[in-house]
């Protein structure tokens, strides 16, 4: 058997793994794994430039694959600035695996040199966490971290090794598991077969059926399946900000995203169902608006890998645990059992009747109207996202940062393919967008990725241009320029009567145009709707380069719908500054 | 409604941390907490009391179901159960009267006198919470100089128990 020290275990036990990308930054509790790493290890390494941006660019790439994202950082400040990526990905279920460094043994626990309780800070933000205590248990470790942030409910796994585990001086019999069994995990395999027949005959027995699809059908790899059942039944189906894509979007039965900023006709419909399969869906604050209120004639049929996701919020009629995958198949096969006895099922009368009420909705209030609040010129956001999807043929992977500019693209981009919207729906962190596109472009270097930002979120982790200009991921930058931090004003105008505190800060924006070159990378300023759609073209001919479009937009616009809070229902929106339902 | 619930867990260390952490970051509350090791040195048995209506409480059991460290537990509130507080209890003793008093209550209480000083007595007592608070209202004439009670330690009456494999 090889004889390796806890250092080469890492790097060897990694490429066991089979992990494409590590993302990290070094520091002194790193500097044995980092000499490993650089002497054997096949697994290439991207050095970001702040180490919040390995773990968004490690999620980046977790989300676009399904495989796990990888990431190395110093003790201290380096696990440290990792926190608020491993919290982005524990609230959005992405499999992670974190190895943090951590000061050797003896120092622990006395404030030693950039010593900090790493297992402890990142505790409420891991599925679970590891510190080595011998270096011989590094391996196994390191499978079960992979199992864990993999298998069931993904979620980051933090592993905190201390310095003296990985010294070069020592080494061990290097055995990598083929696979391992921890006596006190068990995620679900398969959902209740009788809770599986029930649920089908309260699903043939709908007349005002939705489908209510959740991030958790993207992760599961179940949106084949579902798409055909919706289409089998001819349902209509709705997605959250995470769900986006795991049913198609430019399909005539979906009803777009549902929520706080969701579409009139899929709120509107989710209110009026009576009976709601929610897959992958957590019943979010942003989904339900007031919980009590909340699709008051619905009876819900609720499938989630986690129980806790089940009944925690909104109560579940006919509460369904098990792999989104396996629950869909079971189900289907139930649900075609029970039409083979019945072929009446389910009701086409009142199901042509639900339809019929949904497309009025959809005639009443479709997404933009035309309003426009400064020249007849100024491009309004939702047309840079219109012109996006036309330019890239809705075949790009978006990745998004966090206001305004997101709620645009989750509108008006329609996928059709899940894991192409890439965006921090949970946490809702600003800076996650341009990391999460380096991540994206390694591992689709063919595809077009494109960062869907503002010119305040782009700002908060602005220096991984520089990591780009290193790797060469020439993602495209599309900043909706509205010189505010514009969600941020949009509440202040409607519930501060726009007293926009600390929500501007035009006279200090750099010159985009001028910090791309200084980069290296290609910045092109957009001012006129008319010049919207060759700019476009010309950044994305640009196959080789990071274009940073900065689009000025209509700095007066707001994202509607959007629901009326509080005390307001799923129906109770605003649908223009003015209008309301 | 007053709940009591027994987990079995690794005998790790971080794992105590999570499920009191548990606890906080969802605020739920814990009213008693004890813990100790198992006669399986690899598992340790974790007894709290909390409060909370059935939707919280399945939340909460939910909850510790889920974190990796947690084995099994139990509900015991749910069905027929054993439960023992253990209380020390140290009380100023000056002088015949004063002494005979604390002795005569703590006999009542079925309790011992573990330790003896010139000025002070320190009772062992054993039981419910119940009977301890009941105690301590009866010692209330005297001057309480320090209570320690373990926590609610319960266990399954009958065949019902929670161990690693189920028989
Ligand atoms: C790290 C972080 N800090 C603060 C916020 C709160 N916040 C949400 S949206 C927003 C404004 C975003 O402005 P910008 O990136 O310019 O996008 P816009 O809304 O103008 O499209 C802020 C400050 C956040 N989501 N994340």
């Amino acid at each position: 058997m090889e004889m390796l020290s806890g250092g080469e275990m890492i790097a060897r036990a990694l490429e066991d793994e089979g992990v494409e990308y590590i993302f990290g930054y070094p520091g002194g509790a790193v500097l044995h794994i980092y000499d490993a790493l650089f002497k054997s290890s096949k697994v290439p390494h991207v050095l970001v430039r702040h180490e919040q941006a390995a773990t968004h660019a490690a999620d980046g790439y977790a989300r676009a694959t399904g495989k796990p994202g990888v990431v190395l950082v110093t003790s201290g400040p380096g696990a440290t600035n990792a926190v608020t990526g491993i919290a982005t990905a524990y609230m959005d279920s992405i499999p992670m695996v974190v190895l943090s460094g951590q000061v050797a043994s003896h120092l622990i626990g006395e404030d030693a040199f950039q010593e900090t309780d790493m297992v402890g800070i990142s505790r409420p933000i891991v599925k679970h966490s590891f510190m080595v205590r011998n270096p011989e248990d590094i391996p196994a470790t390191i499978k079960k971290a992979f199992y864990l942030a993999t298998s069931g409910r993904p979620g980051p796994v933090v592993i905190d090794i201390p310095k003296d585990a990985t010294r070069p001086d020592l080494k061990f019999e290097y055995h990598y598991p083929e696979s391992v069994k921890i006596r006190s995990y068990s995620p679900a395999q398969r959902g209740h077969s009788g809770q599986i027949k029930k649920a089908a005959r309260l699903l043939l027995s709908a007349k005002r059926p939705m489908i209510y699809a959740g991030g958790g059908v993207v992760q599961g790899e179940g949106s084949a399946l579902l798409t055909e059942l919706a289409q089998k039944l001819n349902y209509p189906v709705t997605n959250t900000l995470m769900g986006l894509g795991a049913y198609p979007g430019t399909d005539r039965q979906f009803l777009g995203m549902l929520g706080m900023h969701g579409l009139y006709e899929a709120n509107m419909a989710m209110h009026h169902s009576d009976v709601i399969l929610a897959v992958g869906a957590r019943f979010d604050d942003r989904v339900t608006n007031t919980v009590s209120k909340f699709c008051p004639g619905a009876k819900i049929i609720h499938i989630d890998i986690d129980p806790t996701s089940i009944s925690k919020t909104v109560g579940a009629d006919i509460p369904i645990v098990g792999p989104v995958q396996s629950v869909l198949s079971d189900l289907m096969e139930q649900v075609a059992l029970l039409q083979k006895k019945d072929p009446q099922l389910p009701d086409a009368a009142a199901l042509q009747k639900w339809w019929q009420q949904i497309d009025e909705w959809r005639d009443k209030h479709g997404l933009w109207t035309g309003r426009r609040y400064g020249e007849s010129d100024s491009i309004m956001p939702q047309q840079v996202i219109e012109s996006l999807y036309r330019v890239t043929q809705g075949d790009a992977y978006v990745t998004s940062d966090v206001g305004q500019h997101q709620m645009f693209a989750a509108q008006y981009y329609r996928f059709d393919q899940p894991r192409r919207w890439i965006n921090s729906g949970g946490l809702g962190t600003m800076g996650f967008g341009l990391p999460a596109a380096i991540g994206a472009k390694l591992a689709f270097p063919d595809k077009d990725v494109a960062c869907v930002t503002g010119e305040g979120s782009i700002q908060m982790n602005i220096q991984e241009l520089s990591t780009c200009t290193q790797y060469k991921t020439p993602v495209k930058i599309i900043n909706l320029r509205n010189n505010y931090l514009g969600m941020v004003k949009q509440w202040q105008d409607m519930q501060y009567e726009g007293r926009y505190a600390m929500s501007t800060y035009e006279d200090s924006l750099p010159d985009f145009v001028k910090l791309m070159e200084a980069y290296g990378h290609v910045g092109i300023q957009v001012t006129k709707l008319s010049e919207l759609d060759a700019k476009m073209e010309e950044a994305f001919a640009m196959k080789d380069k990071l274009v940073f479009l900065d689009i000025f937009i209509d700095r007066m616009e707001h994202v509607y719908p959007m629901h009326i809070a509080p005390n307001g229902s799923m129906k109770d929106m605003w649908l223009s500054k003015n209008e309301r339902t | 409604m007053r709940r009591i619930i027994s987990i079995l867990m690794e005998n790790e260390p971080g794992a105590l941390s999570r499920v009191v952490g548990l606890f906080s970051q969802r605020g739920y509350n814990i009213e008693t907490l004890n813990v100790a090791p198992t006669e399986d040195a690899t598992l340790s048995r974790l007894t709290l009391t909390t409060e909370g209506d059935d939707k919280t409480i399945e939340q909460i059991t939910k909850q510790l179901n889920k974190l990796v460290d947690v084995v099994k537990l139990v509900d015991l509130s749910e069905g027929a159960h054993v439960e023992r507080d253990m209380m020390l209890i140290k009380v100023r003793a000056v002088g015949g009267v004063q002494r005979d008093e604390v002795k005569r209550t703590t006999d009542i209480f079925r309790g011992q006198i573990v330790d003896v000083g010139p000025s002070v007595y320190t009772i062992q007592l054993t039981g419910t919470g119940e009977k301890l608070d009941s105690f301590v209202v009866a010692m209330s004439e005297m001057e309480i100089l320090e209570v320690v009670r373990s926590g609610i330690a319960g266990i399954a009456r009958g065949e019902k128990v929670l161990r690693l494999k189920s028989s």
